[in-house]
């Protein structure tokens, strides 16, 4: 009599635990899928494992609300005696082992995968500042600045009476762009001039840490041309929230035209002044054209 | 005054110093405790404003309130105040008061340590936030004060790092003085694994303190003497590394966190068997997986810092150890369910908090397991998500039990009930606003948010005004919590001595209110009078 | 001796210390960013600590002559003691901590090695990865280091006798041999107070000849840090085997109850063994 009672509470509450939890996937947003290889299966543990610990969570929980309901004092229910039980302690230690490694091993594949940088066609360094970006294309020896755009700037100061929504892109526009080629294998090298930075596109699948002194190393194969965009992620001053990424994923023969373009307009500049690039050059000079818009 | 005439109450109280007198120079268990837990709630309240402006600024896109760099200092502050000074203390009043009633002690073992491990933290806090008023503002590089970041800060840096250290010097005397107490103080009887868990998990967290207060001193003064004496401990240009302090203070770091959830767990495992009116199931598992997540937290530390450019040896290690901790926090969830099955529930507020306290401690563990997986981390770091991940581990885990702990111990404390129905409507608007305050939290960080910036790109709008509609409210929930303490301790309905029908264990057995003095000849404990033994059925 | 548990009615001496770590603390922060009020405040609560210090003890030592404490009083000092030292122990640790990782991670990756390969490449392609270094910019200057088997070996045979010889004073004080006792006690005293001359001459010799300060790179860091906090806590030490001596002098302590005594002994140990750690790690490997 007892044992059906729990059974028919446990799966009406697991029924309304199932619909509440399709509810808050329904109203959230995921996880993009990202255009990189990796990305991908970034996307894909993070969906296995969320779906591991959902169905761990739905499990639980019934036992846990179907308690809460049958065994009430207010229903007359008599507490029973028993204090353990060695099985059933030795079966909520085992399976979880079980999933865990389980888990592990796919994340293992992707995360040696993702440390694979070697062989990359084009290298790019990749500076924080305070609070901006600097890239290095080291093959083709250009180079640039890149700090949030001029709109964004504006609207974003305290009070600055623009409504942000209709900025365009607001706080996720720079001027110039970061331009790399689709279906090529591209290395990143970041490091920082001041303080830690984290160099952040979510369409790519991962963040890695700008450390000044140091250089870190991750890569990239973007499978769709698009602009994607990102910002820093490591509290890194007052503007850590004004520091976008814009990537700009251009087909290899673009690419290559906007290489050539871009050595010309810089051969121009270093007929004038020092090109940009060699400007900063020791670690330890801080950039400050971030903050003057 | 000596202890070899039994006084009655009275007498001793006629000899204590009255007025302020009474609070700066007691060494009563009991005084200390409460002295804990009131400085506690004034700095939850003060911690809760911080967050306040912050969920204010963060109410709509475009900067409205306050500059970038107030921002950061409230962030940085907020989490300072909440972890040094709402947390913990709490949870060491909780312990001044409780843990020598529950093994039958006549006080701490070291009384006069106790009153200045109190006495130091207003002095500490004060230091800490006397920097939000220097011209150069208070610190702004987040609470773990990452070099070089921490080290571009004016004059409040070392001000911050001097706090620091006092706070560690009470946090370590006040680990000292409840290991001793535990291991040299019990009532004969009360062997080791006759303590209630509320008290083991308090050892194991006097240990975690002691191990790691020390190390964090370490890893600040290295701060120090980076920024004022030359010294190149997280300088590359010098031969050492930024990342090394990350390294250094998580160690500290992550025994940390479990030194703000493990009493929690105590207090639940103290909870849930009376409410239930039914034995802690499997007592002897809860102490080991306690040790075991003890020990595990001394080799996760750089799971906190996955994206720093490890080498994958050393990512596949902590994500493995990390993976590992799921098992026993497990073991504990399991434990506490099969705790309530075929029990005889009853749901008064501290129960309610306690329940709350499972479910939403739970989804904090689900989405800590994910960021244990580095490749899904390498996503999830540093964004909402782990907002939202920390903030169900530390509100609704270690506050909640906190609160729950409260609730129950209360009627001991002052001799009155609480009102129970004030109780309830605080517990359901507390779980329901505190959901609408953190859950979106997840979505943000997956859509890209990062943590710990001002302002936002516009997808990120309705998510963000959903939370901080869910933050005043739960603030303004917590204003009820103090409404309904300070009725308690005013007067209202008797408390009986054993409070909870399904009450058992020494603390049950004396008075309520609980006399200055308490077991001044130390009880005689078997198994009739412990909550938790395995041989009781 | 007493039968219950003693618990003083009240503590005068805690906010005292509270008051006087406040003052320091605010004036050490304030000295460090150039305030002139500073130095004042930082002495002044010095000072005030130091009071507090002498009188909690005071009142203890005082406490302690009345028979007021039982054995379960003294279990909890000497529980609390060995804590505490446990707590010291780790706080070496972060220093030690910061060693290895320097030697064994960030120098060799800035020099190039494992996963420093592009960091070497790109940021400092001159450095080569070495011990004893000043970091790829030199910082500090040219420096050369203490040679670990002339003054340190000297010093740590000192430390090793003054274990020996605070151990027979402590076997005297068993016997009730009083006489030995302070004679022991006065040598391990003499061996702490030599330590500390032979440290400070080293400093002295480091800064003046050798190049090498606080400010040389992350070896002068460690160095200094590991070895100055070492120092510290030997002059610690060296006060309390001071008092403790005086103590001896002025008939404290019995053969059954000397808590006191071993207090200042097991840290005086513990001081020993963190200086062969020193030895081993900083000044000969």
């Amino acid at each position: 009599m007892k044992r059906t009672n729990e059974l028919i509470v446990a799966l009406a509450v697991m029924a309304v635990i199932i619909v509440v939890t399709w509810g808050i996937y329904a109203v959230g947003d995921n996880m993009p899928g990202g255009v990189t290889p990796f990305s991908k299966d970034v996307y894909q543990l993070h969906n296995v494992i969320l779906a591991v610990v959902t169905v761990i969570g739905v499990l639980v929980f019934t036992a846990m609300f179907t308690s809460i309901i049958v065994h009430r004092k207010s229903k007359g229910q008599e507490p029973a005696k028993f204090t353990h039980s060695t099985a059933a302690e030795i079966t909520w230690t085992a399976i979880p082992v079980l999933i865990l490694v389980i888990m592990a091993i796919p994340a293992t594949g992707v995360l040696i995968d993702m440390e694979e940088t070697g062989g990359a066609d084009i290298n790019i360094k990749v500076t924080g500042y305070q609070w901006l970006w600097q890239y290095e294309y080291l093959e083709d020896e250009i180079g640039f600045y890149s700090t949030l755009d001029r709109d964004s700037n504006a609207a974003r100061q305290i009070n600055s009476g623009v409504d942000v929504h209709t900025v365009e892109n607001y706080l996720l526009e720079v001027d110039k762009r970061l331009i790399v080629p689709t279906d090529t294998k591209i290395r990143f090298l970041l490091t920082s001039g001041d303080v830690i930075h984290s160099w952040w596109v979510p369409e790519l699948g991962w963040k890695r840490d700008a450390i000044p002194g140091m250089v870190n190393e991750a890569w990239t194969l973007i499978e769709e041309e698009g602009i994607y965009r990102g910002q820093c992620a490591e509290l890194c001053g007052k503007d850590h929230g004004f520091m976008p990424i814009v990537v700009e994923a251009v087909s290899p023969s673009e690419y290559r035209q906007w290489v050539a373009d871009r050595k010309a307009e810089q051969a121009a500049e270093a007929g004038d002044e020092p090109s940009e690039v060699q400007q900063i050059t020791a670690a330890d000079e801080p950039a400050h054209n971030a903050d003057q818009g | 005054m000596s202890y070899e005439t039994t006084l009655s109450h009275d007498e001793h109280h006629a000899e204590h110093p009255t007025g302020l007198k009474r609070w700066v120079f007691t060494t009563n268990h009991k005084e200390i405790g409460t002295l804990y837990l009131i400085f506690s709630l004034i700095a939850f309240m003060l911690g809760g404003a911080m967050a306040m402006v912050i969920r204010a600024e963060l109410f709509i896109p475009g900067l409205q309130l306050v500059n970038p760099e107030f921002f950061n200092q409230m962030t940085t502050m907020h989490a300072l105040v909440m972890i040094f000074g709402a947390v913990m203390p709490a949870f060491v009043g909780l312990a001044n008061w409780m843990v020598p009633l529950m093994i039958g002690a006549p006080d701490m073992a070291l009384p006069r340590m106790n009153n200045w491990s109190f006495w130091i933290l207003p002095f500490a806090f004060f230091l800490l936030l006397m920097t939000l008023f220097l011209p150069s503002g208070g610190p702004a590089s987040g609470w773990t004060l990452y070099p070089p970041l921490s080290l571009q800060g004016g004059t409040n840096i070392a001000f911050v790092i001097f706090a620091i250290h006092l706070m560690g010097i009470s946090s370590i005397m006040g680990a000292i003085n409840i290991i001793v107490t535990i291991l040299n103080m019990r009532a004969p009887g009360m062997t080791l694994l006759r303590m209630p868990l509320f008290v083991w998990t308090w050892l194991i967290t006097g240990f975690l303190l002691i191990a790691v207060m020390p190390v964090l001193a370490g890893a600040v003064t290295m701060l120090l003497t980076d920024r004022f004496f030359g010294t190149s401990f997280f300088n590359a240009a010098g031969g050492g590394d930024p990342v090394m302090y990350q390294h250094i203070f998580w160690f500290f770091g992550h025994p940390e966190v479990y030194i703000m959830i493990l009493p929690a767990f105590g207090i639940i495992s103290e909870i849930l068997p009376t409410f239930s009116r039914k034995p802690l199931f499997g007592y002897t598992s809860m102490v080991y997986a306690t040790a075991s997540i003890a020990f595990l937290s001394f080799i996760v530390w750089a799971h906190h810092m996955f994206t720093v450019g490890m080498p994958l040896g050393g990512n596949l290690f902590f994500m493995y150890a990390t993976m590992v901790i799921a098992v026993p926090t497990g073991v504990k969830v399991f434990n506490w369910i099969s705790t309530m099955w075929r029990g005889s529930m009853s749901f008064e507020t501290p129960m309610l908090f306690a329940l709350g306290f499972i479910v939403l401690f739970t989804i904090g563990g689900f989405s800590g397991l994910m960021l244990a997986i580095v490749p899904a981390d390498f996503q999830y770091h540093d964004t909402y998500f782990v907002v939202a991940h920390f903030h169900y581990v530390l509100v609704t885990g270690s506050v909640f039990a906190i609160m729950a702990g409260v609730y129950y111990w209360l009627p001991k404390w002052t001799g009155y009930m609480y009102n129970e129905k004030l109780g309830k409507i605080h517990f359901w608007w507390s779980a329901i606003s505190v959901n609408v305050l953190f859950f979106p939290q997840h979505y943000l960080g997956l859509a890209g948010m990062p943590r710990r910036i001002p302002d936002y790109a516009v997808q990120f709008a309705e998510f963000n005004m959903i939370s901080s509609i869910g933050g005043f409210a739960f603030g303004l929930a917590q204003l009820l919590f103090i409404y309904i303490i300070w009725q308690a301790a005013r007067g209202g309905e008797r408390a009986t001595d054993q409070v909870w029908d399904g009450a058992r264990g020494l603390e049950w057995t004396v008075p309520s209110p609980a006399p200055l003095h308490t077991f001044d000849t130390p009880p005689k404990v078997d198994d009739s009078v412990t909550v938790h033994s395995d041989t009781l059925a | 001796m007493a039968e219950h548990y003693y618990v003083p009615h009240t503590a005068k001496w805690p906010i005292v210390g509270s008051i006087g770590l406040f003052v320091m603390m605010l004036g050490a922060g304030s000295w460090l960013n150039q305030a002139a009020i500073g130095p004042w405040f930082t002495l002044a609560g010095s000072v005030i600590v130091l009071v507090m210090i002498f009188g909690w003890f005071a009142q203890v030592i005082g406490e302690s002559e009345q028979g007021l404490y039982n054995r379960a009083v003294d279990g909890s000092f000497r529980q609390g003691m060995i804590w505490f030292i446990f707590s010291e122990v780790m706080f070496f640790a972060a220093f030690f901590g910061a060693l290895f990782y320097a030697r064994m991670f960030a120098v060799p990756w800035l020099g190039g090695e494992g996963a420093g390969a592009m960091t070497n490449e790109l940021l400092f392609p001159e450095f080569d990865a070495a011990w004893p270094t000043a970091g790829p910019a030199q910082l500090g200057g040219d420096f050369q280091i203490i040679p670990a088997f002339e003054l340190p070996l000297l010093n740590t045979l000192i430390l090793l006798t003054s274990g020996l010889t605070i151990t027979l004073a402590h076997w005297a004080l068993k016997k009730a041999k009083r006489g030995a006792l302070v004679g022991w006690m006065a040598a391990t005293v003499a061996l702490g107070s030599i330590f500390l001359y032979f440290q400070a001459s080293e400093y002295v010799h480091a800064y003046q000849d050798l190049g090498l300060t606080l400010g040389s790179g992350i070896y002068g860091s460690t160095f200094f840090m590991l070895t100055g906090f070492h120092g510290l806590h030997v002059t610690l030490g060296t006060i309390m085997l001071i008092v403790i001596t005086l103590r001896c002098m002025a008939g404290h302590f019995s053969k059954k109850n000397h808590f006191g005594f071993e207090a200042v002994a097991w840290y005086w140990h513990f001081v020993d063994v963190v200086w062969l750690g020193l030895f081993v790690f900083v000044y000969v490997i």
